[in-house]
């Protein structure tokens, strides 16, 4: 990708950059259009059987596309762009015709999914921009910061990067800064090292870090990779009555206490809210860190100054979804460990553990070593039976890798019966992965496609002991929970089946 | 005027001909049977007297052993035989070596099976002859617009440059055992690919008898006689089931190809965990499929497998008769 963006020239750099990134729509063209142009051209229910086939509107359509001859020119992407973001509803859709009749389905493809915005997928935004930042070789929280006062086709930050131009300004009100990582903290060795007078801890919470500004009346909420997440988050949003910029957790936040993960993810699931969304599921933000004080830049203060600092400019703000991460007092690293394994009551038992911050340390972006430590509780562990093995991918689509466990419980006539509680695809070197692939093929029962039912009983079935996260309700699992970040711990060669753990067991869990 | 009705019948074994007392590619043992072409699907072994092709009836012999059918009766193209007035003869459809359209001619009516066949050209078998009808019986196996095959030589190029750019990797190219590996050796050579192919021991068989027929094949080594050896840059053959066992271990790091029409559909090449989806098909595309309607004019079309529903309902927009015949025990996949 910053091949392509070092090669291709401006603007259609640019553009590509912006699809990628999301930057880009087309109100003049809709997939309703799209169909349309196509049911004119085809028989509607051959369509629809296509459709049904294939599964994914663009595809189809660049699939079937009965292309009419005529003098037809490929269209570079500028021209896209520029002539949809300029065009009337008809004009587009016939533009679009002729572009279609011109390009082969691949091209096709790449049309229909730019125009209808389903070439951003995943993680591209994020290695899109490190393409740019790679080109210019820059950081890239360098770019980051100034992302949202650039717009497509990005000819100044081009410039900057390549063309030997001075780095465009920033100035403008409610940008993203680049935020400032922890390193996982290394109990072996960095304990020795640090003295605990020099730290201050947090819990870590379990929701996600934000960014939340309010400058000059512009109000948002930024990821803390730089994505604009304000429209997920209105009643947040008009909470931010503050003048500053504050580093903090988005959580559901009801009457003060903090809701599982599981909560927040509904939400984010969303591109808006509803307001009975919001009324079940208010937003609210536990601020940690200041980079902004009204209009002044206290990045480069330490942390005791800054959170002081925040302290003052938070008091009697926020109307209720505002509060202050609480500092934990500990005068030695055990005695952290000890709250560390056993919270105190309240939302401390939802933390994922703790965040240790140098007292002097500036707000850097990146990740430097040494001011910010995450020590993450150890975590969960359990027993469970592999039942269901399904084939990996890429290199290792010979192997059966994704494997699916569950534990026992009784079910409806009493007996004791095994119930899936989650799936793992790592935790397991390559040596251990051809043991499980082995065990796999002597001891399927059943196949269905790419998936095979394993032997799994009282007699006969690997326990795997999985190690995991969290666990949240979930009426989509039969066993009525979800487990976050499963991964396969250990194996249990040596364990019975009917030994493995209970339902029971993890539901004690869960009402902790 | 007779009924074609009464000429070809679907049965439970596969489709009758009273007239002449056989079936074709019956699915069931039967009596007399006339095969179109080997792949196993419709070659099965357990019948009385099989008229075929003779690459057919070699590639049934390999694949089932000296004593598959009771007697046989080789058939070149365009040769015929009749019984009570049925006139049989076998016609080039294109799909594999020595497949075959089944051409009946009764009291002055003319049918055609085509099995399965398509009208790009193929170095590895003779290309199929369009004959006028007056009932087309025609596979519908990519029965559905979206199924569009490019050109298999740009296909091919697509391979080689991959091994181009992945100059580390094997490239491991999962291909059917009968006619569709065959075809991508020979495109392989024609597009200049002069390297020995290492290939699975389950295509050798296939791959010698097809160098017996005059199809060239160049280079040939077993891929178990390479272990051990650097496959950096290689190309590999195998059947596409051989991709997803341990077999397939023995590459390290390999890039996973699949030749196939179903690789037109981006999910089908996820499902199969495809890095280099290759669109190349023995069967014929919708547009050869309906080219191949209009073309001959049939005055009636049958179809006997595959998405019948959509080229069913294809004729009817053009004003053809059709009728799907919904034959079982034809495999889909099997391309
Ligand atoms: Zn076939």
């Amino acid at each position: 990708m910053r091949d392509f963006l070092g090669l291709t020239p401006d603007p259609d750099r640019g553009w590509a950059l912006a699809a990628l990134t999301g930057a880009l729509s087309f109100p003049a063209a809709k997939p309703g259009a799209i169909r349309a142009a196509v049911e004119a051209r085809m028989d509607a229910t051959l369509f629809a059987w296509s459709y049904d086939y294939v599964g994914d509107l663009a595809e189809t359509v660049a699939l079937v596309w009965p292309a009419a001859p005529g003098p037809n020119r490929a269209p570079d992407l500028s021209e896209v762009v520029e002539t949809l973001s300029r065009s009337s509803r008809t004009q587009a859709q016939n533009r679009i015709e002729t572009w279609l009749d011109a390009l082969d389905p691949t091209g096709r493809w790449a049309l229909l999914k730019l125009i209808t915005g389903g070439l951003r997928v995943g993680l591209s935004a994020r290695l899109a921009k490190q393409a740019a930042a790679d080109l210019g070789g820059v950081p890239v929280s360098d770019l980051e910061e100034i992302w949202h006062a650039q717009s497509p086709p990005y000819e100044a930050l081009f410039a900057w990067l390549v063309g030997g131009a001075e780095k465009p300004a920033t100035a403008a009100p409610g940008r993203f800064r680049p935020v400032m990582l922890a390193h996982a903290l290394d109990e072996q060795t960095d304990f020795v090292k640090l003295d605990p007078a020099d730290y201050a801890a947090e819990w870590k919470w379990d929701g996600i870090r934000v960014q939340a500004v309010s400058e000059g009346g512009e109000r948002r909420l930024y990821s803390r990779t730089g994505d604009l997440i304000s429209g997920s988050f209105p009643d947040l949003l008009t909470a931010l009555d503050f003048e500053g910029v504050i580093d903090g957790e988005l959580l559901i936040l009801r009457d003060g206490a903090a809701a599982s993960f599981g909560e927040l993810q509904q939400r984010l699931n969303r591109k808006t809210a509803d307001a009975g969304m919001i009324a079940a599921r208010p937003a609210g933000l536990r601020a940690y860190d200041l980079l902004m004080d009204g209009s002044e830049d206290v990045r480069a203060l330490p942390f005791a100054e800054r959170r002081a600092r925040l302290e003052r400019l938070i008091t009697g703000r926020g109307g209720g979804r505002i509060d202050l991460s609480p500092l934990v007092d500990f005068s030695s690293w055990d005695e952290l460990a000890e709250l560390r394994t056993d919270p105190p009551p309240g939302d401390a038992l939802m933390a994922e553990g703790f965040m240790l911050k140098r007292w002097d340390s500036t707000y850097l972006a990146g990740r430097p070593k040494g001011p910010w430590f995450k020590w993450k509780r150890d975590p969960y562990l359990t027993d469970a039976v592999l039942m269901y093995a399904q084939r990996g991918h890429g290199r290792r689509s010979s192997f059966y890798s994704d494997f699916t466990f569950g534990v026992w419980r009784e079910d409806d006539a009493g007996r004791r019966a095994l119930t899936p509680v989650g799936k793992a695809y790592f935790g397991f070197t390559d040596e251990e992965l051809k043991a499980l692939d082995a065990y796999v093929r002597d001891h399927t029962v059943a196949r269905f496609g790419p998936v095979r039912q394993v032997q799994a009983e009282d007699g006969e079935g690997l326990v795997l002991e999985v190690a995991f996260e969290g666990l949240q309700r979930s009426s989509r699992h039969k066993s009525g929970l979800a487990m976050r970040f499963p991964r396969i711990h250990r194996i249990r060669w040596d364990k019975p089946a009917s030994e493995a753990d209970d339902l029971s067991s993890l539901e004690r869990l869960l009402s902790r | 005027m007779i009924r074609p009705q009464s000429v070809l019948t679907p049965r439970p074994a596969g489709l009758y001909c009273e007239p002449g007392d056989f079936y074709i590619d019956p699915v069931r043992p039967v009596d007399r049977a006339v095969i179109t072409h080997g792949h196993a699907d419709h070659a099965r072994p357990g019948h009385g007297a099989v008229a075929a092709t003779a690459p057919t009836l070699a590639i049934m012999e390999a694949r089932y052993g000296a004593d598959f059918a009771g007697s046989v009766q080789p058939l070149a193209y365009g040769e015929s035989w009749s019984r009570d007035g049925a006139e049989v003869s076998l016609a080039p459809a294109g799909h594999v070596l020595g497949s075959a359209q089944v051409v009946v001619r009764y009291r002055g009516m003319t049918l055609v099976v085509s099995g399965d066949y398509k009208r790009r050209p193929d170095p590895t078998c003779a290309p199929f002859d369009p004959i006028a009808c007056d009932v087309f019986v025609t596979e519908a196996t990519f029965g559905l617009p979206v199924f569009r095959h490019p050109p298999a030589q740009e296909e091919v190029a697509k391979l080689l440059s991959c091994v181009a750019q992945f100059p580390e990797r094997t490239c491991l190219v999962g291909a059917y055992a009968l006619g569709k590996a065959q075809r991508v050796i020979a495109l392989l050579r024609a597009a200049g690919w002069d390297e020995p192919i290492p290939v699975h021991g389950a295509l050798t068989r296939l791959n010698e008898l097809y160098e017996d027929f005059g199809v060239a094949l160049g280079p040939l080594v077993p891929a178990a006689a390479t272990s051990g050896k650097d496959l950096s840059g290689v190309i590999v053959l195998a059947p596409p089931s051989a991709l997803a066992t341990p077999w397939a271990r023995r590459f390290a790091d390999p890039v996973s190809a699949f030749a196939s029409g179903w690789m037109r559909v981006r999910a089908r090449a996820r499902q199969r965990a495809v890095e280099l989806p290759l669109i190349i098909s023995d069967h014929a595309d919708w547009d050869e499929l309906t080219g191949t309607i209009a073309e001959l004019a049939p005055g009636e079309v049958w179809i006997t497998h595959g998405r019948e529903e959509a080229l069913a309902r294809w004729c009817a927009l053009e004003g053809i008769p059709a009728r799907p015949l919904a034959l079982v025990g034809y495999d889909e996949e099997e391309d």
